[in-house]
């Protein structure tokens, strides 16, 4: 009887000791929310979003240029690094069962650890100087250099979820591989294949340090390919540095807006995708 | 294109060879016919040159022991067995005289005319049972100029499902019980018209009433079609099959017709496995 109140008091010490532990983890993220959003809610407005940045000592202005140059960000990432990071993750999928896949493998490991501003300063040597300009399509690159090894790292998880006997069933029926791939292996790994792609997206949209060395921060809306851009990270990072109380109030409205953006992006595609056949 | 193949094939088998196979598999009614097989799984050798030919409009039953090769040996004829990494096969396996192992005959196309059953019912989970059963068409791209609705009803009818799913063709393939997605199965199996129907254990996931039907349903197909059927379950190859061969560790200890094997095995080794000796 000792032994069975012993052992109930271990399954009950597990219990507490995970639940204590999962509070720890969650605890800063919550206030750091909440944070947020105290501070950073009274900012919204229209003209917060719309208009552009105001000058010092002066109006603060709104954040429309950083809105629209992560937006922009976030689609040339998305251009560039969804399609080589897919591509790249149903190669080590479905036909990386070699050593050379595994050293793919162990490359894109060591590229997901790479700092950031290492990317930066890697695309402002290799692009920046090169174009001698600082450009949207510099910062979309750096940012796709750090969004690729994610996306590909979970396309080849969530593929390699997908259950043997599907993949098959496919081939048997004298489906060819590629079709195989593309109409019966990606639908059955969509959702999983969608939550990495959605946090590789959300990750390049706070990155700030590659952004410095890429697209440098600008006060006004897009002006072209080869000109400076604004970032809603960038701004938050100036803002944050200047003694103008105003300007600090917007630097929290510029994180929340952030938050909401990745957060409307997620809801938004899963409502897209949310197909009648897929669990 | 055909032109071209059969150019290559007149080249790499002489003229004399193919006549005489084709003699051969007329005079015996010879649908697939295996000489000397051998498969391997790296160095694990799993077929020892098995000599054994399938009978055009017959049920035939691989029988043995688990582990034996029964898998192995209908997975080679219809070249899933090379989709495992590092398997090896050699000798032949004719389909109509003709070695599909032969260097220019693309895989892909015998597994449209040599169909498969798995063990575990997998239809495809992102799939309708429409869908399911029209995948081979849709992707195989052969569905072109023919009566799709009219095939997967004709598909679901020889499968004897479709009273059963008639109103609920649109819900997921997943949605019905095992036995009839075994069914499903069956039906994406031979909605493409495939020469042979290889089954491998297809009732050993199901109940009994389920099994009951599947075997009906076996004994139909033979009309026609070629079905090959393994199964560890003696009383099934006794019931359904024409034809029966015992394996035993990767060897054909005996082969003949059902009730020659099962009334009066002539190999002692049969005779022991039949009558609950060792399995």
């Amino acid at each position: 009887m000792t032994s069975y109140t012993y052992r109930k008091f271990k399954n009950k010490l597990f219990f507490w000791l995970s639940l204590g532990c999962v509070i720890i983890a969650v605890l800063p993220l919550l206030s750091i929310l909440f944070e947020v959003v105290i501070k950073g809610a009274p900012q919204l407005s229209i003209q917060f979003i719309t208009k552009p940045v105001g000058i010092m000592g002066q109006s603060a202005g709104g954040i429309g240029p950083a809105i629209q140059g992560t937006l922009i960000l976030i689609g040339l990432t998305s251009l560039i690094g969804i399609p080589i990071g897919v591509i790249s993750g149903i190669y080590l999928a479905e036909y990386g069962d070699n050593k050379y896949a595994d050293s793919i493998r162990i490359i894109n490991g060591v590229l997901t650890g790479v700092p950031s501003i290492v990317i930066g300063v890697t695309v402002f040597l290799a692009a920046v100087i090169f174009l001698r300009h600082f450009s949207p399509l510099a910062g979309g690159l750096a940012l796709s250099i750090i969004a690729i090894p994610i996306i590909a790292r979970t396309t080849e998880e969530s593929l390699k979820l997908v259950p043997n006997s599907i993949r098959e069933a496919s081939l048997a029926l004298g489906v060819h591989k590629w079709r195989t791939i593309i109409s019966v292996d990606l639908p059955a790994a969509k959702s999983a294949l969608i939550t990495g792609i959605l946090l590789a997206v959300a990750r390049i949209a706070g990155e700030t340090a590659p952004l410095i060395m890429t697209i440098l921060g600008s006060q006004t809306f897009f002006e072209g390919f080869n000109q400076p851009m604004d970032a809603l990270p960038l701004r938050i990072w100036r803002d944050a540095q200047l003694p103008y109380a105003n300007f600090q109030a917007q630097a929290w409205g510029a994180a929340l807006v952030l938050i909401l953006i990745v957060l409307s992006l997620n809801i938004g595609v899963r409502i897209a995708n949310r197909g009648r056949l897929v669990k | 294109m055909s032109l071209v193949s059969e150019k290559i094939e007149m080249d790499s088998n002489t003229h004399a060879e193919k006549v005489l196979n084709q003699q051969n598999s007329t005079l015996t009614n010879e649908k697939m016919k295996s000489i000397g097989l051998s498969a391997w799984f790296g160095t694990k050798q799993a077929l020892r040159n098995i000599n054994l030919s399938f009978r055009s409009n017959s049920v035939t039953a691989i029988i043995g022991p688990s582990g034996c090769g029964k898998s192995t040996l209908v997975r080679c004829l219809n070249r899933m067995h090379e989709l495992v990494r590092n398997s090896k096969v050699s000798g032949q396996v004719l389909l109509d005289g003709r070695d599909i192992y032969a260097r220019e005959v693309d895989p892909v196309m015998i597994r449209r005319r040599v169909g498969m059953v798995f063990q575990k019912p997998n239809p495809f989970p992102t799939m309708s049972i429409y869908d399911n059963v029209a995948a081979g068409l849709k992707l195989t791209g052969l569905k072109k100029g023919k009566n799709l609705d009219e095939i997967v009803m004709r598909s679901l009818k020889q499968a004897t499902l479709w009273d059963e799913v008639k109103d609920d063709l649109d819900n997921p393939g997943t949605s019905i019980s095992g036995g009839q997605q075994q069914r499903l199965c069956i039906a994406r199996a031979i909605a493409l018209q495939p020469e042979v129907i290889l089954m491998d254990e297809p009732c050993s996931a199901l109940d009994p009433i389920a099994t009951a039907k599947i075997e009906e349903l076996i004994v139909a197909l033979k009309r026609d079609y070629t079905v090959v059927i393994v199964t560890h379950n003696m009383q099934q190859a006794a019931r359904v099959s024409d034809f029966t061969a015992f394996l035993y560790i990767g060897e054909l200890i005996e082969y003949g017709s059902t009730k020659d094997i099962f009334e009066n095995p002539k190999v002692e080794l049969t005779e022991k496995y039949l009558t609950g000796g060792f399995g």
